[in-house]
């Protein structure tokens, strides 16, 4: 969509997550062990230590734990955007990811609300997941 | 575990405190900025330079050396048996005095000076400190959305608002409170009075917060030396001993944080207050994390000075105010007094050790004894809380 927006960095530990991203899927991490979920894929399961761990494709379903509005950009390559949302989202699965929630409502978005993935194109060859609302909370819909 | 850490109850005082010149001092380097408050605090404790066989600090965003702890003593031309330098962010300064404490107690050193602070009002652009700091948000899972550091604690406040009803103008008057503490600092970067109506009505950053509810970006370095109770006693300055210290680290990257409402502060000021002997109640002053307007207000609920939730009204209510019930931040701390990375903590403790030395004129908290300090880094994620007395308990 925007090219120049920051394209995801892979690395060992996330080239499963960024690879499926580009493929429209969002992975995260179980642990075959303990059956915990985590989100920041890496070497070991952070609650066992256990190294016995797949990848599990989410339902892409969550809710909005808290969120902001970015009145003023961090960095120039997202000026142009403000007002933005960036939300922490609780996946249906349990752990917590960021993004930012897209959408002609996204500035009405309300901690609770239910809000789904979608995947928005950076550059030509890469995909990050985004959030779309599709239940607002409290009736603000 | 309890008895262990209790080996340096009382086993240190700090006896010397230094600041630099703040605010826009662009005639000084950083290093400069440190050196002069090291110089300050060394002149304020009454000890030989020679003394000093130890030095602690942090990082800097604006002159980013390789092994600053080293770059700072070659500096200031001491040759320690004892130095290194600490990145677990805000809460460097305090953590810095645990170990510096830790290394006096087991006998690896005597006296340790801990010194921090940049140029980061006059040493890069403004554009240049808001995208050096995002180094705190995690490059590969955050950064692609574009969140600042602002961005990430008012996620936190919205999630404070959200469940406790904490308002804008409650974190607003944390802001108002602090400026008034900071005009009575000689020192302070800021000069003028703000009042509730400016904070709610100053430039919004990242929704709830307002650029009046942010820390400052300062030039400014501070210091503090730090000796063995033993040594304290002969010294003309007045020592501060080291009664309790705690730390407790849950994450760094907000997307790792356990809790948006329940932090490690509540566990590492646990640790200080067993280590001391002590309650909230005995704290006459407190010196607390300022980064945001929301972060003295959760500090206040964790380190269990008002019920969860009541952080906002604690500061509504003047309780935080100088002649209140727990005056907080009575520099003015980072929203006022001044923000230069680790130095941000560190003048903390330089008030904490003031206000227990007494004669203060009208910032003086009357009676001070016990002065607590917290010190917090990244988003909410590290964590070191410290408990000082004027006397040893």
């Amino acid at each position: 969509m925007d090219s120049e927006l920051p394209i995801p960095v892979v690395n060992p530990d996330s080239q499963v997550y960024w690879d499926s991203a580009n493929q429209e899927r969002l992975m995260i991490r179980q642990c075959k062990a303990c059956k915990e979920f985590h989100f920041m894929p890496r070497y070991l399961c952070p609650a066992c230590w256990s190294t016995e761990l797949e990848w599990i494709q989410a339902t892409g379903l969550g809710e909005v734990h808290s969120f902001t509005i970015v009145r003023r950009a961090p960095m120039k390559e997202f000026d142009h955007l403000v007002p933005y949302v960036i939300a922490l989202i609780e996946l249906n699965e349990g752990p917590r990811m960021m993004a930012n929630i897209l959408g002609p409502d996204a500035l009405e978005t309300r901690i609770g609300d239910q809000v789904k993935v979608c995947f928005e194109a950076r550059g030509p060859e890469a995909k990050v997941p985004q959030f779309v609302r599709h239940l607002a909370n409290k009736g603000t819909n | 575990m309890a008895q262990k850490m209790n080996s340096i109850r009382n086993k240190v005082a700090i006896v010397g405190v230094g600041e630099s010149d703040i605010g826009k001092v662009p005639t000084m380097s950083g290093l400069g900025l440190n050196a002069q408050a090291a110089r300050r605090a060394l002149d304020d404790s009454g000890l030989e330079l020679s003394e000093i066989d130890g030095v602690l600090t942090a990082y800097s965003f604006t002159e980013p050396y390789f092994m600053l702890g080293s770059v700072i003593c070659e500096y200031l031309g001491i040759k320690p048996r004892y130095t290194a330098s600490m990145v677990v962010g805000g809460s460097s300064p305090a953590v810095m005095l645990k170990h510096a404490a830790e290394a006096i107690a087991a006998g690896h050193c005597n006296t340790v000076l801990i010194c921090a602070g940049e140029n980061r009002a006059t040493g890069q652009s403004r554009d240049q400190a808001v995208a050096a700091l995002m180094a705190v948000g995690h490059p590969y899972f955050e950064k692609p959305y574009g969140p600042s550091i602002p961005a990430f604690y008012a996620m936190i406040a919205r999630r404070h608002m959200e469940l406790f009803g904490t308002t804008e103008e409650q974190m607003a008057c944390v802001s108002v409170t602090t400026r008034q503490h900071a005009l009575l600092h000689p020192n302070a970067h800021m000069k003028k009075p703000i009042t509730l109506e400016d904070v709610m009505g100053s430039k919004p950053i990242a929704d709830p917060l307002k650029i009046l509810d942010c820390c400052l970006l300062s030039d400014a370095g501070g210091a503090f030396i730090v000796t063995s109770a033993e040594r304290a006693k002969d010294l003309r300055s007045k020592p501060a001993y080291l009664a309790g210290i705690g730390e407790y680290h849950t994450h760094e990257h907000l997307i790792c944080a356990p809790s948006l409402t329940e932090f490690g502060a509540s566990e590492s000021g646990k640790i200080a207050y067993q280590m001391a002997g002590l309650a909230p109640s005995d704290i006459d002053v407190a010196q607390l994390y300022d980064c945001f307007s929301i972060v003295p207000i959760i500090e206040l609920e964790e380190l269990g000075f008002c019920k969860k939730g009541e952080g906002g009204s604690f500061y509504q209510e003047g309780h935080a105010r100088i002649g209140g019930r727990l005056p907080v931040n009575t520099h003015g701390g980072m929203l006022s007094h001044a923000h230069a990375g680790a130095a941000g903590g560190l003048f903390g403790i330089v008030e904490a050790v003031r206000q227990l030395r007494g004669g203060l004129g009208a910032r003086q908290v009357e009676g001070a004894e016990i002065a607590l300090v917290h010190n917090e880094g990244g988003v909410l994620s590290s964590h070191c809380t410290l408990i000082l007395t004027k006397d040893k308990q």
